[in-house]
């Protein structure tokens, strides 16, 4: 019983991971259509416009609508983005979302990545090669660490 | 290189794993010349920190000598003596630019998990779990140090590495508790 005491905080941090994106999507049921926003601390003019994407947004330039507008309180620029079609529910679920199937998580990323290259001039890599070996609990990290860069609040 | 991994809770062991290797430009590679546990490395021990995974190296307080430099890197050449900050901050970010380091936007490789947990990502922290970053810690022979132009500190001649490596958490930790109780 004693080697079970790790999966104490492990299941505890998931099912408020849980917890909270439950209510977070209860609470908007057009969650699909937001903005994706990121404040990047450069001024508006080095960060483009809607015809002239960073590069990151490049890829997408087709499928989205982007604004650009000074942030409050002297903050830079915000920068937001999203798709021109709502992403069907379907792939906004839950599992699809685990599964790396949600089209926003793609564009999560290439706003932080635009605001990393934008403020910090590259975009920070991990670590390799790793130094850790498969566990169960192990896997179920590396799961949600190749999901994070797209999830999150925006 | 040789290195103190978490192999799960209570439960540490000093393994052979890969050498860091430079990610980025702005990357600095120190041998290790000094460093020390926190009291913080004691909830990874405990288990009190989510998001571990067996192997992971850890420690964040450490001192070492540039091995090996990044193109972008202006501040650091090989052979330099210094002291690594244990947050990771971009030093570009309004968080950094504003003296909020351990916020810094731009040095959490897993934002998602962080924002999961705690409603709000973190910086990076050598060490400290896939919640904080996910780097590798600095109880190791050599470790990566990202963005070492603003987290990496000179140490001067005469000032040996014991005392200069407490520079890395301990004072300032004291010093901004200090600060803050007025």
């Amino acid at each position: 019983m004693k080697k079970l005491w790790w999966t104490v905080p492990v299941l505890a941090a998931g099912a408020e991971a849980v917890r909270r994106t439950r209510s977070a999507h209860r609470s908007d049921d057009r969650a699909g259509e937001r903005w994706l926003t990121v404040t990047i601390y450069r001024p508006p003019e080095d960060v483009g416009s809607d015809e002239k994407l960073p590069a990151p947004l490049d890829e997408f330039a087709d499928r989205i609508e982007v604004r650009v507008r000074k942030a409050p309180g002297d903050r830079g620029t915000e920068l937001a983005a999203r798709f021109k079609e709502p992403v069907p529910a379907a792939s906004a679920s839950l599992p699809a979302r685990l599964a790396g199937k949600d089209p926003r998580q793609d564009l999560r990323r290439a706003l932080r990545d635009t605001k990393a290259l934008l403020e910090a001039g590259e975009v920070l890599l991990p670590d390799t090669p790793p130094t850790t070996r498969p566990t169960p609990g192990g896997k179920l990290i590396e799961l949600f660490t190749r999901r994070s860069g797209g999830e999150g609040a925006m | 290189m040789k290195a103190l991994c978490w192999e799960g809770v209570n439960k540490l062991s000093v393994e052979e794993v890969p050498d860091p290797t430079l990610r980025n430009d702005q990357d600095v590679i120190v041998r290790l010349r000094a460093g020390t546990t926190c009291g913080s490395d004691l909830h990874l021990i405990g288990g009190y920190i989510p998001a571990m995974r067996a192997g992971d190296v850890i420690g964040h307080e450490f001192l070492g000598e540039v091995v090996e430099t990044g193109s972008a890197v202006r501040r650091h050449s090989v052979g330099d003596r210094g002291v690594v900050c244990s947050f990771v901050g971009c030093g570009r970010c309004w968080y950094c630019a504003n003296d909020l380091w351990s916020l810094c936007d731009n040095t959490n490789t897993n934002p998602g998990i962080g924002q999961a947990l705690l409603g709000y990502e973190t910086g990076s922290v050598f060490g400290y779990s896939h919640a904080m970053g996910g780097l590798r810690g600095s109880h190791a022979e050599y470790v990566r140090v990202p963005f070492a132009d603003y987290g990496a500190f000179h140490v001067p001649e005469g000032l040996d590495d014991t005392s200069a490596l407490f520079a890395s958490d301990s004072v300032p930790t004291g010093w901004m508790g200090a600060d803050l109780s007025g």
